[in-house]
């Protein structure tokens, strides 16, 4: 009991410094690669140390409700994931958490805003299925849901999983919201969307937004360790190779393409799931 | 408490510019200016900027608009006129629709002279302006305090609506 | 106990006499009222005596030859009836439907094997279940029903008042659904599937324009097709058990894997697709959406559709890893996948809803045709939660469109402000429908499970695809109710009884939310063990525990915070139009100085998951799929 209360402690205070530097990483890797210097490490703590100095402002007062609630949420999912719950209430509570951001959009009724909102559903149209398969891949190799036996098996789970991982990794790069997948909102600004559904999002509740977007990816990339980890220590070294890997990929993806259609999104994720994914799973049924 | 200096994010409001300028803004952001080393951003968002670039004059059509981007924009923040069209309507200051610069609509804080404005002169106008934001934040005290006061004392030509604190 | 099983069903078609026969609306209404709270005082006295026995199966009725008699003029009457309809809409085909089962078992009772005398009632947990389910919800749907019927009437100048005859039906449904989950014998069982297959037809035609006629027609043909189906495996099951017409008797002959309970098995359960409007007889229930909404309120979610499920939970351990199993499980998980995602790209908020009923429906077929303890688990849930909201959303529905004139979801903007109490029994139904911590999600994640560990690849596959659309389509509809909005308050012009049922319904529903482990406990794994011997939760307890945990934190802890935080000056900006908003957040100023109204309208991607361009395909595959697996399942039998 005391050390899952330790492991959620350290992931309450660990996640969003460590959400802020990989940002703060991606932004110097970016402009390296745009051959600029690009801004401080710490930036995104600049960033967010400001907006929480700024006059507090909303365009409905609910947004502020929503976004808390989105805020919350998203924090109690990695908490579940620490303390080794079962992977599918995780990523569940996940979705929740994501339509109460999408709520949060769509409750301003402002143009830029709600459409923002209805693209982030859509983006969760195309990534849903694949992260419930992954839940589904990791119960048939290790015939649990629960984190904390999962990371407790005896091989790393990718050796059963090469398909899943695959269909995780491209619905992560939705989820981060990198180009080309970025329909609802992006990193980057200035562009056709204005800022997506965080349009209406200023001072404190974009803060608040940003933290938790930390929190999440934190979660997404743990997500992406379960696959590497196993009983021996020194796979935790190894996942976080791979966490870092995977973080650079996606930057490199960011960088590298332009942002898709919608309806080209949504069926080149689905084929992908179905294909790599569902092929995985298939053999998994057969072999197990 | 961090610095908000570091982290001043922009928006750019192109009124009737001839278009130089504007180019001049984006070009600060190129690798030869890199002005993201300063944190600086462009948001195109006026909730979540602290800084209204504007280039090129005030007419009649757009004086709404820039009044309503400046409103929506959350305190403390800055407004740099860049351009001598933005400064005082430049060449076209007579002609039948422009009003004049960007001060005849929105207070500006730093005027950024030039016809285009030269980048590095744009990064010297913003670099002042995150000053005044840096100021405009340590005084956002005294400001909550007494709103009126403080306005009638720094900006006496902005006129305080109510509930905008 | 046999005195308040033949009250339960009798005492509704005593009352439909009744309402046909008073046409005085006030003293109908009353009537009407009373019974309806008298058929729920009878549900809980049978639940009462059943419990105070030990919660044991019970069976009656072993003497009944009169009755017996009585049944078969009945199902003479229904013979005729229909006849007599469709030769007079010039729709002659359909009578054969009706007279050729009918004539054949006629020709079993008065030629076929001597029936064995046996029960004709059994009352275990799965049907204590369906009558409080019938009871509770048709009950208050009746209560419901006198004040939307008034309302109605009074907007809908242009059809005939004909309240006495649309209550007689209610009355006459409720009557044949405690039949016929009561029931034991599958002649009884046939007579009443029969009933509610008519009383259907009747209420979806009940406005006689010339759409409702047709839908109607379509409605009867494809149940009575499914009767067909009952009636030949009816008499199949007579021959081979010899002249033991149980259920029960069919099931465990089933379990025990005699070769010769195949065939009514698959009959029975081909019927059940076609009461439940699996995948090529799906157009029924959209058809029924024309009716008045009481009765698309009591066909899709507390009766009609629910007695196909019903009967696919019985059948489910005889088909579990059989050849029809794989069937059903198939079309159930097609149907679920399929229907949901023709439900993005409807704007007719009843069709939403009978799209994601039909969706759902899916799911529960797919569960039963799995048919473990663990898919049956997560069918049950489904089945209450989904009787629930979905009575609760057809309700709050009609209501809406009493108040607003319209049901189309793109005039819902900000309904939550406009219409602050239905706003919000809507809101409260769509999120029991699929949102995270409530029911539903919990169902469809253990039948999930459930699904991976009988190897069921496809129906893993659908699930999976299928809660991303339901998940698409639902929130879609919420982000309207709730964006805010400038426009006027609407004139909520709800009857107060309309507003008692529906405050019930939605307080059931967070009820439910909240007891759901204590329910499983202590209801449904009994009910699990009485039908398979043993029984444990699919998820563990400390799962569904921090389940209802999370449901109270997510709303109670953002809430203080936000309390809080109001104290926290807010300044509230007007939304971000590139600076053209003209104030109001509604409009902006266009090129010509002049005010233009904004409007903002969801995603529908019509030529990309329209029913026009899926329903045919889908139909296609569904019926070829079903037709091979059938000759399969009977040829491997015969052959």
């Amino acid at each position: 009991m005391i050390d899952i209360l330790i492991r959620v402690i350290i992931f309450l205070v660990a996640a969003p410094i460590l959400g802020g530097l990989l940002d703060g990483l991606d932004r110097i890797i970016s402009a390296r690669m745009q051959g600029r210097i690009g801004p401080p490490l710490l930036q995104p703590f600049y960033d967010v140390s400001k907006l929480f100095q700024k006059q507090t402002i909303a365009v409905s007062k609910s947004q502020s409700l929503l976004i808390q609630m989105f805020f919350f949420t998203q924090i109690f999912t990695g908490c579940l994931f620490m303390a080794g719950f079962d992977i599918m209430l995780c990523f569940f509570i996940l979705s929740t958490g994501a339509t109460f951001l999408v709520f949060a959009g769509a409750v301003t009724h402002s143009p830029y805003s709600s459409m923002g909102a209805s693209r982030e559903l859509l983006q969760m149209l195309s990534y849903e299925p694949a992260i419930l398969m992954t839940c589904l891949g990791f119960y048939l190799a290790a015939g649990t849901f629960k984190v904390e036996e999962l990371v407790l098996s005896d091989y790393s789970l990718i050796v059963y999983l090469p398909g899943f991982f695959v269909a995780y990794v491209f619905s992560l790069t939705i989820k981060m919201r990198k180009s080309p997948f970025d329909l609802s909102t992006s990193h980057h600004p200035h562009q056709e969307l204005v800022k997506g559904i965080t349009t209406e999002i200023g001072s404190r509740n974009l803060a608040f937004y940003f933290i938790t977007e930390w929190y999440e990816n934190i979660f997404l990339l743990g997500v992406v360790a379960l696959f590497i980890i196993n009983k021996n220590p020194w796979s935790i070294l190894a996942a976080v190779i791979v966490v870092l890997l995977i973080c650079f990929l996606e930057t490199l993806i960011d960088n590298t393409s332009a942002r898709m259609k919608w309806d080209k999104m949504l069926t080149l994720t689905w084929i992908v799931t179905l294909v790599s994914a569902g092929t995985n799973l298939l053999v998994l049924m057969l072999i197990k | 408490m961090a610095k908000v200096k570091r982290s001043p994010w922009l928006l750019h409001y192109d009124g009737s510019s001839c278009n130089g300028c504007d180019i001049e803004v984006l070009a600060c952001l190129t690798p030869v200016y890199d002005a993201e080393r300063f944190g600086i951003q462009n948001t195109g968002d006026p909730m979540q900027a602290d800084i209204l670039l504007i280039t090129g004059g005030i007419n009649a059509q757009n004086q709404a608009v820039v009044k309503q981007l400046y409103d929506q924009m959350p305190r403390p923040k800055v407004v740099v006129a860049v351009g001598v069209c933005a400064c005082t309507g430049g060449v076209f200051k007579d002609t039948y629709n422009i009003l004049g610069g960007a001060d005849t609509t929105v207070p500006v804080d730093i005027y950024v002279p030039g016809c285009a404005a030269r980048p590095q002169a744009i990064i010297d106008g913003i670099v002042k302006a995150v000053e005044l934001f840096q100021m405009h934040m340590d005084n956002h005290e005294e400001f909550l305090k007494n709103p009126d006061e403080y306005m009638r004392k720094n900006h006496p030509e902005v006129e305080l609506k109510k509930g905008d604190e | 106990m046999d005195l308040i099983v033949s009250f339960l069903i009798c005492f509704p078609f005593l009352v439909s006499l009744l309402m046909y026969c008073i046409r005085v609306n006030k003293v109908r209404n009353a009537i009407a009222y009373v019974s309806a709270v008298i058929i729920m005082i009878a549900v809980g006295v049978l639940v009462y005596n059943w419990a105070s026995g030990g919660c044991v199966a019970i069976q009656l009725f072993t003497e009944t030859e009169s009755v017996d008699k009585v049944i078969l003029v009945a199902e003479w009457f229904i013979m005729i009836l229909v006849t007599v309809k469709s030769f007079m809409h010039k729709r002659a085909w359909v009578s054969l439907l009706s007279i050729v089962p009918t004539i054949m078992l006629t020709m079993l009772e008065m030629n076929g094997p001597s029936l064995v005398e046996q029960p004709h009632v059994y009352i275990d947990h799965m049907a204590v279940l369906m009558c409080i389910i019938i009871g509770l919800i048709g009950g208050l749907i009746v209560i419901y029903a006198v004040g939307y019927m008034h309302g109605y009437h009074h907007h809908h100048i242009e059809f005939e008042d004909r309240r006495y005859y649309f209550f007689m039906l209610l009355f006459i449904f409720l009557g044949a659904m405690f039949g016929f989950v009561l029931s034991d014998s599958t002649l009884w069982i046939d007579l009443f599937w029969e009933i509610t297959s008519i009383c259907s037809f009747l209420l979806i035609g009940y406005t006689k324009t010339d759409e409702a006629i047709e839908n109607s027609f379509r409605a009867l043909w494809m149940n009575l097709l499914g009767g067909c189906a009952l009636a030949i495996g009816i008499i199949y099951q007579a021959y081979f058990l010899e002249g033991n017409m149980s259920l029960q008797a069919l099931i465990d002959s089933g379990v025990s894997g005699a070769k010769y309970a195949t065939i009514p098995v698959a009959l029975i359960a081909f019927a059940a697709l076609t009461k439940a409007a699996q995948m090529p007889f799906a157009k029924w229930l959209m058809g029924a959406m024309v009716a008045p909404t009481p009765s698309s309120a009591l066909l899709h979610s507390a009766t009609m559709v629910k007695a196909g499920i019903y009967v696919l939970f019985r059948l489910a351990p005889a088909m579990s890893g059989t050849m029809t199993g794989l069937m059903i499980s198939f079309i159930g998980g097609f149907t679920f996948f399929a229907a949901s995602v023709m439900a993005i790209a409807q704007s007719d908020g009843k069709k939403v809803l009978a799209f994601s009923t039909i969706s759902n429906l899916g799911l529960m077929v797919a569960c039963a045709g799995v048919g473990t303890p663990e898919t049956l688990w997560a069918g049950i849930f489904l089945m209450i939660f989904h009787a629930i909201s979905k009575s609760l959303l057809f309700q709050n529905m009609g209501a809406v469109e009493n108040s607003m004139h319209s049901r189309d979801v793109e005039d819902m903007d900000g309904l939550v402000y406009r219409l602050p109490r239905l706003g919000v029994f809507m809101f409260i139904g769509i999120a029991g429908m699929f949102l995270a911590p409530f029911g539903m999600l919990i169902s469809k994640w253990s039948a999930l499970r459930a699904a991976v560990d009988e190897g069921n690849f496809m129906l893993v596959v659908f699930i999976c695809f299928g809660s991303a659309t339901t998940l698409f389509y639902w929130t879609k509809w919420m982000n309207n109710l709730i964006s805010s909005t400038t426009s006027e308050p609407i004139k909520d012009i709800t009857k107060k009884n309309e507003i008692i049922s529906l405050t019930i319904h939605a307080a059931l529903m967070i009820a439910l939310c909240l007891i759901f482990p204590v329910l499983s406990q202590n209801y449904v794994i009994p009910l699990l063990t009485e039908i398979y011997g043993s029984a444990t939760s699919v998820l563990p307890m400390g799962v569904l525990y921090i389940l209802v945990i999370v449901i109270v934190a997510i709303f109670v802890v953002p809430f203080i915070v936000f309390k809080y935080a109001n104290k926290i000056r807010t300044n509230e900006k007007l939304s971000y139009m590139n600076g053209i908003n003209t104030g109001t957040n509604d409009a902006f100023v266009d090129a010509f100085g002049e005010e233009k109204p904004m409007t903002i309208s969801n995603w529908y991607f019509k030529d990309f998951f329209g029913q026009r361009k899926l329903m045919v395909p889908c139909e296609v595959v569904t019926t070829v799929f079903l037709i091979i697996m059938l000759v399969r399942v009977i040829g491997g039998v015969l052959a």
